[in-house]
């Protein structure tokens, strides 16, 4: 016994099964992230229930469990959708009660602009209140030929009240704005007045215009679709609320598999619907994405200075050493305290007087003194520069004295020496701070919430309206998007998928983000063959 | 040790007399100098001739590498340093306050113990100095790089790899590439600390016969170890110990006939 102590095998199984505590936990939090996100997207078959009593429940299965303290006995949750018909999206049914279970190949599930899903069978197209096509095989037919125009005009009528009247709304604040700032400066008539009323009056002309316009489009979808639903319910729904309608029952393999990149793409490219619940998450991306690019920019020359100066400028002693202690108690600060940080200086400090200085006209509406995607990525700057430094400044200690004196002993000055050789020399380092600091700014969200994140902005912080980049807007985050999906949403169940999709969404981007810098660092290792510092 | 050296008949009775006959590039007059409290070099008077390899020997710790060091100013960067004395290079006083110490390090170049290429190409290597200095052009970049590549016996070896990095040459390969870049901005004088220490004896008898060759164009002073190496490749000798030049000659002469004890004493391995 004393023996198999002393060979040391136990230890090594000691810290083995240590690596393989933490790989397991790993795995599993992904796995269940990619099980419970994958699904999400994937067409399921709708199962009609027949129940003892006779009641009919028409939905598709979302779970199935052990009823509690019934041992043997199970239930589904069953999600018949049709909100705005029975009040709920789901129902518990018990499996003893069920006394028939069929997959009507006629069934239809109805994504549509408000309620959630709406699932049922096809009774009839309408077209100016009179059928045009009756029954299920008629009326999907006749839905199917028309569900393309209507998606088309709804897609028309989105551009122009986003791009066109947007666009309108922007010229017409900037125009009362300068309007307002002559009036600062004490000027209410004359030329330069008359110039901006005119074209006020234009846009104007021009937003009526296109209102009319939107009108029409309004106008001349003219059809719905009848759906019969359980318990002889009926839904007539106009055509100009049908986002998408497909037969799942219906489907082969190969359609669902098309259906299902279908329903990614849109995931990823489309914007929020239902209050976030349905939809896409393209802005979350745009402003995830944004927001730590923005921060890459700024933490980098900030961090990489500090540490330059405390490494290689710098007289080591108590002082510096001290510094270099806060600097690293600093990245333990909660994230919350640097989010009120950047509230109390950037927003209303900075911003404020920025606004006082440069945007008097458009007082007491702040411009820059409230939340938005520059102040978001400052605050996360400052949260995530002693990583930079550390990292940096590891590198430093890293790089052999003999290299900088060999450069200082050719004549070069101290400055082309940091410059030209400890620089290209400590770029990897700098490199692995940036990863480990975009990693952490990817998935923050708290500071955000309080700094510029909102639920759903109206806009991107970058677009084609002049000066293209709007550091001022608030922005949507990926991570604040799935606490507010997941929790803050009218519906949380039939939200909770889009939950998980959206954490694996946030998950590929943080690894894109990584992979990204990573082989930049690899590049440059390979560049200036340095062994890893 | 001392078996070594061819010995022969002493012609000059006083061969420290010898360096100061030849033309000097480097007079060292009466340099002390302290780290903090502690002194490592002690009133060390001497002069370096133009073109000549100058050797100084002397067992670990006896200041060798800091009189070294002191020529081109080096020590400067090490905190609480004290120098007093005069070294003159050319004529110039080195120590000099109105002295720009970077022009000082320009004419006078270093060959460093342990290689140490900057984390660049072999091209980028040897055109670092040049580029220091302005030259911007490319051919004379390009030529610049072959002449002292040549120079340093390296341009047949590395001639079809400048783009590669210089890290992926061999120790020997590294060393030279350091003599290369040294003399790229054709300093007048050439230190060298220690440059075989860590080679193994072929590239060290190839720096060796280097430092034969260039000492038609560059006054050389080394620092080594290795007292064979002294007697093989140096003009003259200055024997060092705890800070002290204890003796100064014509080289064959100080390992066949020292006149100092402790000179004798150490080449004849007595100590150190």
């Amino acid at each position: 016994m004393k023996r198999f102590w002393g060979t040391g095998e136990p230890y090594i199984w000691l810290t083995g099964s240590a690596v393989a505590l933490a790989l397991l936990m790993v795995a599993g939090l992904v796995g269940l992230i990619l099980s419970s996100g994958l699904g999400f997207f994937w067409p399921r078959e709708v199962v009609r229930l027949t129940l003892a009593d006779g009641n009919v429940m028409t939905g598709q299965i979302d779970q199935r469990e052990q009823i509690p303290a019934r041992p043997g006995q199970y239930r589904v949750k069953l999600k018949v959708a049709n909100r705005d018909l029975y009040g709920a999206d789901f129902q518990w049914v018990e499996e003893a009660k069920i006394a028939g279970r069929e997959s009507p190949p006629d069934a239809v599930v109805v994504e549509r602009t408000e309620w959630g899903l709406l699932i049922g069978t096809i009774k009839a197209v309408r077209d100016r209140g009179k059928d045009v096509a009756t029954g299920p095989e008629a009326g999907r037919a006749e839905l199917l030929r028309r569900l393309p125009d209507a998606v088309r005009a709804r897609g028309e009528i989105r551009k122009l009240g986003k791009n066109d009247i947007g666009g309108i709304n922007d010229a017409q604040e900037q125009a009362r704005l300068r309007l307002r700032r002559l009036e600062l400066r004490g000027v209410t008539a004359g030329p330069e007045v008359d110039a901006i009323t005119r074209e006020l009056a234009t846009l104007q002309a021009r937003y009526r215009e296109l209102e009319v316009r939107v009108g029409e489009l309004r106008k001349r979808e003219t059809a719905s679709v009848v759906v019969a639903a359980d318990d002889g319910k009926e839904k007539d729904l106009p055509l100009a609320q049908v986002v998408d309608a497909y037969f799942p029952n219906a489907m082969g393999w190969a359609a669902k598999a098309g259906f299902y990149a279908a329903r990614v793409w849109e995931f990823v490219s489309d914007e929020p619907r239902e209050s976030n619940t349905e939809g896409g998450v393209f802005p979350a991306i745009f402003g995830t994405v944004m927001m730590v690019l923005i921060m890459s920019v700024v933490v980098t020359p900030l961090g990489v200075l500090a540490a330059f100066y405390l490494r290689e400028y710098a007289r080591q002693g108590t002082f510096v050493s001290a510094v270099r202690i806060a600097v690293n108690n600093l990245a333990g600060v909660p994230s919350i305290v640097f989010g009120v940080f950047g509230v109390g200086f950037f927003i209303y400090f900075v911003g404020g007087t920025i606004d006082r200085w440069f945007y008097p006209e458009a007082l007491p509406t702040p411009t820059y003194g409230t939340g938005g995607i520059l102040w978001a990525s400052l605050t996360l700057a400052l949260l995530t520069v002693p990583v930079v430094i550390v990292a940096t400044e590891e590198g430093l200690a890293a790089i052999p004295g003999g290299m900088r004196e060999a450069s200082l002993a050719l004549g070069a000055t101290k400055l082309e020496t940091t410059v030209r050789v400890v620089l290209p020399a400590v770029m990897p380092s700098i490199l692995t701070g940036l990863i480990l600091a975009m990693a952490r700014a990817a998935g923050e969200v708290a500071p955000l919430m309080i700094t510029g994140v909102v639920k759903l902005a109206p806009s991107l912080p970058m677009d084609g309206v002049w000066p293209f980049v709007h550091l001022d807007r608030k922005f949507m985050h990926l991570g604040f998007h799935i606490f507010d999906v997941g929790f803050q949403s009218p519906n949380v169940d039939a939200a909770r998928p889009m939950v998980f999709a959206t954490t694996l969404l946030l998950l590929v981007i943080v690894v894109l983000l990584n992979l990204f810098a990573i082989g930049l660092r690899n590049r440059l290792r390979r560049k200036s063959a340095m062994s890893a510092v | 040790m001392a078996g070594n050296v061819s010995v022969g008949a002493s012609l000059n009775p006083h061969p420290s007399a010898a360096a100061v006959m030849e033309a000097p590039m480097v007079e060292i007059d009466r340099l002390s100098l302290w780290y903090g409290d502690k002194q490592a070099l002690r009133d060390v008077s001497m002069s370096i001739p133009k073109q000549r390899v100058t050797a100084y020997i002397g067992p670990s710790g006896c200041g060798k590498t800091t009189l070294l060091r002191c020529l081109n100013r080096l020590n400067d960067l090490v905190e609480g340093v004290r120098v007093t004395g005069t070294v003159r290079i050319g004529g110039a006083d080195i120590y000099d306050p109105a002295l720009d110490v970077t022009e000082l390090r320009k004419r006078v170049g270093m060959v460093f113990q342990k290689s140490n290429p900057f984390p660049k190409s072999i091209f980028e290597n040897v055109a670092y100095g040049p580029r220091i200095l302005g030259v911007r052009n490319r051919n004379d970049l390009e030529g610049i790089v072959e002449r002292s590549l040549r120079a340093a016996a390296l341009w047949d070896e590395v001639q079809d790899r400048l783009g590669d990095s210089a890290l992926g040459l061999s120790g020997g390969q590294q060393q030279r590439l350091c003599i290369a870049r040294a003399i790229a901005v054709e300093p007048d004088v050439l230190l060298m600390d220690e440059p075989c220490s860590a080679l193994d004896p072929i590239a060290t008898a190839k720096i060796e016969e280097l430092m034969l060759e260039l000492k038609t164009s560059y006054t050389i002073v080394i620092v080594t170890h290795n007292m064979q190496q002294a007697a093989r490749c140096s003009d003259y000798t200055g024997f060092m110990l705890l800070g002290e030049l204890v003796e100064v000659g014509v080289t064959r002469e100080l390992f066949t006939s020292p006149r100092d004890k402790r000179t004798e004493d150490y080449i004849t391995g007595r100590f150190g």
